[in-house]
């Protein structure tokens, strides 16, 4: 049922943009309103969101640790997976960003015959990661050349390397193939699996379909069903020139693919997708872990009034004194 | 705001690459769109108009493949007339300017195909 949700959810954008791509008035919101609503919830989106999180307190270090603290000289410790300075921080935070670590030491609960539980490595929900993370970059950069002109070398050396082995015309690109591998495993991995299936929300399902949507209408627009991409790439740069037009004779395909897009933008600060601005303010991942070499005050803790024994007695001094206790002053 | 200069500071970054394409643009200006030029006096090709837009690439992948492997050299186009499968002898006879031609979109595009990799570049005058 809620795999169901989620993908009608995607089908019902999808029709819009479909039905709304073959009515002129239809397209100008397509094509232009969409874009830039969905541009500015983006950017305004991530930004408070950071904001937000960046106002929260930080009254102590709180980081994971993965690996020996440093301490004592002869102790080997693991400057990456548990950082004593800032340095180690960053490399740790690489590491996640880049490399996806934590992912890496993803393990496996099973029930084995006798009652026994064992744990064991698994590397694939890792795999998958990496494979649809960066298809998905390669495949975003790609997409720089439609909004510039002249196109970066860069852009063109990426292109170059992605579609290496030339298969067929125009040539298919790796990462293509990468991105929907990846989402496709991302997918059947909460499928195939019970006890997945049963932690899956609407939320889950609900990017993964959206974005096999425009991934699956990218390719069939480049592969199959062609658009004139002449006139997309005159649209793309009309959009961030802020002189936009409804280009002409640009097929349905291609306002799904560019709705759906739309739609992932908007949707991308209100989701778990906000993880990419996430990752990078985790206190329990991008602090140093020296609480025992640093002193760390927490911030709101009220002002701590000393009071003496010698203040003490002097105010009871009287009564002390009446009934005949030892006094330090005297 | 703890470390408040790091997280602006990062923001800023995010600022900066995802509206890349508005900086860039602002800042390099922008090319117009390419206007291929046709330079023969034929009114048709070997196919619609629409259809060479869109699929040429397809059209001249079979021809290589065609003609490579299969030896045939003869093609029923569109428009029911027989047409040599050949892109330098049929094609650029009618478009002998690749630069206004052909590299007119595949350089807006940022398309490179590898036609001229076996394909001699014949000399243009202009």
């Amino acid at each position: 049922m809620r795999i169901v949700l989620a993908l009608v959810a995607v089908g019902v954008l999808a029709g819009i943009a479909w039905a709304g791509g073959q009515s002129p008035a239809m397209q100008a919101f397509l094509a232009i309103v969409a874009p830039y609503v969905a541009i500015a919830v983006f950017v305004v989106g991530i930004g408070a969101r950071v904001i937000g999180w960046a106002r929260s307190a930080v009254p102590f270090r709180i980081p994971t640790t993965c690996g020996q603290e440093r301490s004592l000289s002869f102790i080997r410790f693991s400057p990456l997976d548990n950082p004593s300075s800032s340095l180690g921080a960053v490399g740790r935070m690489a590491l996640e960003v880049l490399t996806f670590r934590s992912l890496f030491r993803n393990t496996r609960a099973e029930l084995k015959p006798g009652g026994r539980l064992v744990y064991s490595s698994d590397k694939w929900l890792w795999a998958g990661a990496l494979l649809f993370h960066y298809s998905f970059l390669a495949v975003f950069l790609r997409h720089y050349r439609f909004f510039v002109e002249p196109v970066p070398k860069v852009i063109a050396v990426l292109q170059g390397l992605d579609g290496f082995f030339q298969v067929g015309v125009p040539v298919f690109f790796l990462t293509s193939f990468g991105l929907i591998a990846g989402l496709g495993y991302l997918l059947a991995r909460r499928l195939v699996d019970a006890r997945m299936r049963y932690l899956s929300l609407p939320a889950d399902y609900f990017p993964l379909f959206l974005l096999l949507g425009i991934a699956l209408t990218g390719i069939g627009m480049r592969h199959l069903w062609k658009v004139d991409i002449v006139r997309v790439k005159e649209l793309a740069i009309g959009l961030v020139n802020f002189h936009p037009a409804v280009p002409q004779g640009v097929g349905p395909l291609f306002y799904v693919h560019l709705f759906l897009v739309s739609a992932l933008l908007a949707y991308f600060p209100f989701s778990k997708l906000v993880h990419m601005a996430g990752v990078f303010l985790s206190p329990t991942r991008n602090l140093a872990n020296n609480n025992r070499a640093v002193r760390h005050l927490n911030p709101w803790n009220p002002p701590i009034v000393g009071h003496t024994y010698a203040e003490w007695e002097e105010e009871f001094h009287d009564k002390m004194k009446a009934a005949g206790l030892p006094l330090d002053r005297e | 705001m703890h470390d408040g200069g790091k997280i602006l500071t990062g923001l800023a970054v995010f600022l900066v690459l995802a509206l890349l394409p508005f900086w860039h643009n602002a800042v390099g200006g922008t090319a117009a769109a390419p206007q291929p030029k046709i330079v023969t006096q034929e009114k048709e090709c070997v196919a619609p108009r629409e259809t060479i837009r869109s699929t040429h690439m397809e059209l001249l992948n079979t021809w290589r493949d065609t003609v490579v492997r299969e030896g045939t050299r003869t093609y029923m186009d569109a428009r029911g007339k027989t047409v040599n499968m050949s892109l330098t002898n049929t094609c650029l006879s009618c478009h002998p300017n690749k630069k206004e031609f052909c590299d007119a979109c595949h350089n807006y595009l940022a398309v490179s195909p590898y036609c001229w990799q076996c394909h001699v570049e014949k000399k243009e005058s202009a």
